[in-house]
C-alpha cells in the first residue's frame, strides 16, 4: 500500500467509524440516522446560506486549530482554549465600539485583533510559568484557567463592560459597517481569509524555520533539548503565548466578523472540539483545513437539525468523543501492524 | 458582613461545604488510586457525570438512594472500563482517551436527559439524614457536620481505610509498584495490567458515586454538565496530596468551603453576580497550585502504558 493511500485510510476510517457509531446512538434515541446526516449535509453544505455560515465558522476554528498545532508539536497540552478565546472576545467587544468613533474602522479592527491575541496569550502566562519553572502538569492548570476565564468573561460582561441600553447583559455592539469587511456579496467576512493565511504561516513556521524545529525538539524529547543547549523554559513560555495568542485572535475575529458583541453565558466551547481535527491532520496546518471544513459542516448542519429535527447539538459532542476514540484505536492498530512487519 | 456571620449562616455554610466537598473527596481519592498505579485519569469528569446520570435515574425509578449510589458507581465504572480497555490493555494515549470519554459522557448524558426529562425536570425527595447521636446536638457545628446522609460518613471513613490499604496491604504495594516501577512488579509475578485495570475501575466507581451524590443528595436532580469541573478538581487534589488520602480530605474541605461560599453568598443576598463567586473555587485551586507547585508529586511511570519487555 502506498504511503499516501495508507495516510488517507488512517484518517477516513476513524471518521467513518465515528459516523457509524453515531448512527447507532441516533437509532437508539429514536431518530433516523440517514435522515439526520442527509439533513446536516444539506443545511451545512448544499444550501448557499448554510455554506456561507460553514465557511464563516472556519475563521475561529482554524485560528484555534493553528494554536493547538503549535502547542501539540511542542508537546504541550493547551486545554484552556475556551477561557483564552472568551476573554479575548469580551475585551474585543468592549474595545471595538469604544475606539471606532475615535480612530475609525480599520485602525480599530487592527487594534482589537492585536488586543485579543494579547489577552489570550496573557491568560496562558500562569500555566506557562508553572510548567517552565516547576514542571507542573499544564493539562490541569490550563483547564482550571479556562473555567476561571469563562466566569471572568461573564463578570466583565455583567459589570464593567455592560451596555446600559440593554436588559440582557451584553457588551456594547460594534455595528455592521464597522466590522470586518465582507467578501463580495456574501455574509463571509475577511477574517476567514486571515485565518487561512495564519494557519499556512503557522505551518511554515513549525516545519520550515529554526524556531519551529526547536519547538519540535522540545516536544519530542525535552531532555535531549536541554542537552542540545536549548532554553526549554523560554521556549515553553513562547509556545504557550503563541498557542493562546492564536486562540485569542480567534475570539477577536469571531466578534469583529460575526457578532459585534458578547452576551453573558455565550460559550461556543470550540477548544476541546478542535482537538480531534488537529490529530486527524497529524498536526499538519494544510491538512487541518479540510478537517475543520468537515467539522464546520457538522456544526452548522447540526445546529439547524437541533431546531428542525429535535436532535440537540449535544450529539456533536458524542460524535467528537467517538472520533477521538476511533482515531486512537486506528493509530494503535496501525502501530501494531508496523511493529509486526518489522519483527 | 456582621449580619452574615449569624449562627444559621455559619451552619449553612459548613453544611454546604460538606455537601460540596464529598463528591470532590470521592473523586480525589479515586484519582489517587489511579495515579498511584500510573494512570493519569483525565476521563474522571466523564465518569462523575455518567455516575450522576445513572445514579439519578436509578434513584428516581426505584425510590432508593442506595440503589442510586450503586448505579452511580457502576455508571462511573462503566466509563472507567472503556478507559481500562483502551489505555491499560491497549496502551493508547491516556490524555486523548480521557478527553474523549469526558466529551462523550457529557454529550450522551445531556442527550439522554433531553429525551427523558427535559419536559418534566423531575426532582428527588430530600435525602434522609443520619444524625450522629450526641455529636449532632453540638450547637452550630453539630447540625452542619454530623447530620448528613450516610454516604458522607462512609466517604470520610474511606480516608483511613485507603491509607491503611496503601501502607499495609499487598494490594497497596502493588498499586504503588505499578506506578513507580512497573517492570519490577511484573518481575515479581504480579500482573501490571491487572493491577492498573483494578485501579482504574476503582476510580470510576468512586467518581461515579461522587457524581451520584452530587445529583441525588446535593441537587436532587440531574442537570446536563452538572459536575462543572469537579472531576478535574479531583485530579488537582490527587496531584497535591502526593499519595496521602488524608491530604485529599483536607483539600476537599478547602475546595468544598469555597464552593459552599458560592451558594451561601447567593442565599444571603450579597449583591454580586454569581459569576464572581463561581470563580472562587478555581481561584483557590490555582492559588494552591502556585503555593505548592514545587511539592506536587506524581509517580514516574504516570501516563506511560506498560508494555512487557520494552524499555
Amino acid at each position: 500500500m502506498s504511503r499516501v493511500a495508507a495516510g488517507v485510510l488512517r484518517t477516513l476510517i476513524p471518521i467513518a467509524l465515528a459516523l457509524g457509531a453515531g448512527a447507532l446512538v441516533l437509532l437508539a434515541l429514536g431518530a433516523d440516522p440517514i435522515d439526520y446526516y442527509a439533513f446536516v449535509l444539506r443545511r451545512g453544505l448544499l444550501t448557499w446560506s448554510g455554506l456561507q455560515e460553514t465557511i464563516t465558522k472556519l475563521a475561529p476554528l482554524l485560528l484555534i486549530s493553528a494554536g493547538l498545532i503549535v502547542a501539540f508539536r511542542a508537546g504541550i497540552w493547551n486545554l484552556g482554549v475556551d477561557g483564552q478565546f472568551l476573554l479575548a472576545a469580551v475585551v474585543t467587544a468592549a474595545l471595538g465600539p469604544a475606539l471606532v468613533g475615535a480612530i475609525g474602522r480599520y485602525p480599530t479592527l487592527i487594534v482589537c485583533a492585536l488586543a485579543g491575541a494579547a489577552v489570550g496569550a496573557a491568560w496562558s502566562l500562569l500555566p506557562a510559568i508553572l510548567k517552565a519553572r516547576y514542571g507542573l502538569n499544564e493539562i490541569i492548570t490550563t483547564l482550571m484557567m479556562s473555567f476561571l476565564g469563562t466566569s471572568l468573561a461573564n463578570v466583565l460582561i455583567k459589570l464593567p463592560f455592560k451596555d446600559p441600553a440593554t436588559t440582557v447583559p451584553q457588551t456594547e455592539t460594534l455595528l455592521v459597517p464597522d466590522r470586518l469587511p465582507r467578501l463580495f456579496d456574501s455574509t463571509i467576512h475577511a477574517g476567514v481569509v486571515l485565518a487561512v493565511i495564519v494557519i499556512l504561516l503557522v505551518h511554515l513556521l513549525m516545519t520550515r524555520t529554526a524556531f519551529g524545529l526547536r519547538l519540535q525538539v522540545v516536544g519530542a524529547n525535552p531532555r535531549a533539548a536541554v542537552h542540545a543547549g536549548l532554553n526549554v523554559g523560554r521556549l515553553t513560555i513562547a509556545t504557550f503565548a503563541l498557542s493562546a495568542g492564536l486562540a485569542g485572535l480567534g475570539g477577536a475575529v469571531e466578534i469583529l466578523g460575526v457578532w459585534g458583541t458578547v452576551r453573558a453565558d455565550w460559550n461556543p466551547k470550540f477548544g476541546l472540539l478542535a482537538i480531534p481535527l488537529v490529530f486527524l491532520a497529524r498536526f499538519n496546518g494544510i491538512a487541518v483545513i479540510g478537517f475543520v471544513f468537515f467539522f464546520a459542516v457538522l456544526l452548522i448542519g447540526g445546529e439547524s437539525a437541533s431546531r428542525r429535527m429535535g436532535v440537540p447539538t449535544f450529539f456533536i459532542l458524542v460524535l467528537v468523543g467517538l472520533l477521538l476514540v476511533f482515531l486512537a484505536l486506528v493509530e494503535y492498530l496501525d502501530h501494531r501492524r508496523r511493529e509486526r512487519t518489522k519483527s | 458582613m456582621e449580619t452574615l456571620l449569624t449562627p444559621a449562616f455559619v451552619t449553612a455554610l459548613l453544611f454546604g461545604a460538606v455537601t460540596a466537598g464529598v463528591p470532590l473527596l470521592l473523586a480525589g481519592l479515586g484519582e489517587q488510586v489511579s495515579e498511584k498505579a500510573g494512570v493519569l485519569n483525565i476521563g474522571i469528569e466523564g465518569m462523575m457525570l455518567a455516575g450522576a446520570y445513572a445514579g439519578f435515574v436509578a434513584a428516581y425509578y426505584s425510590g432508593s438512594f442506595l440503589a442510586g449510589f450503586v448505579a452511580g458507581g457502576l455508571g462511573g465504572a462503566g466509563v472507567a472500563a472503556l478507559m481500562a480497555l483502551f489505555c491499560v490493555r491497549l496502551g493508547m494515549n491516556q490524555i486523548v482517551i480521557g478527553i474523549a470519554l469526558t466529551l462523550g459522557a457529557e454529550g450522551l448524558t445531556a442527550l439522554l436527559h433531553h429525551f427523558q426529562f427535559s419536559r418534566s425536570y423531575p426532582r428527588l425527595d430530600a435525602a434522609p439524614a443520619l444524625a450522629l447521636p450526641g455529636l449532632a446536638e453540638i450547637p452550630i457545628v453539630g447540625p452542619a457536620l454530623f447530620s448528613h446522609h450516610w454516604l458522607v460518613y462512609l466517604a470520610v471513613l474511606l480516608v483511613p481505610l485507603l491509607a491503611w490499604v496503601f501502607r499495609r496491604t499487598h494490594l497497596g504495594l502493588n498499586l504503588e509498584a505499578a506506578g513507580q516501577m512497573p517492570a519490577a512488579l511484573d518481575a515479581a509475578g504480579i500482573g501490571v495490567l491487572a493491577t492498573r485495570t483494578f485501579a482504574v475501575l476503582a476510580t470510576g466507581f468512586l467518581a461515579g458515586m461522587g457524581g451520584a451524590y452530587m445529583a441525588n443528595v446535593g441537587a436532587g436532580l440531574f442537570v446536563p454538565f452538572m459536575t462543572g469541573g469537579a472531576g478535574f478538581m479531583g485530579i488537582v487534589l490527587a496531584m497535591l496530596a502526593r499519595g496521602r488520602p488524608s491530604w485529599v480530605l483536607v483539600g476537599s474541605i478547602v475546595f468544598g468551603l469555597s464552593l459552599s461560599l458560592t451558594t451561601a453568598f447567593q442565599v444571603a443576598g450579597v449583591n454580586v453576580p454569581t459569576d464572581v463567586v463561581q470563580m472562587l473555587p478555581f481561584l483557590m485551586v490555582m492559588l494552591m497550585l502556585v503555593l505548592f507547585a514545587r511539592h506536587s508529586g506524581l509517580p514516574p511511570a504516570l501516563g506511560l502504558p506498560y508494555v512487557r519487555g520494552s524499555r
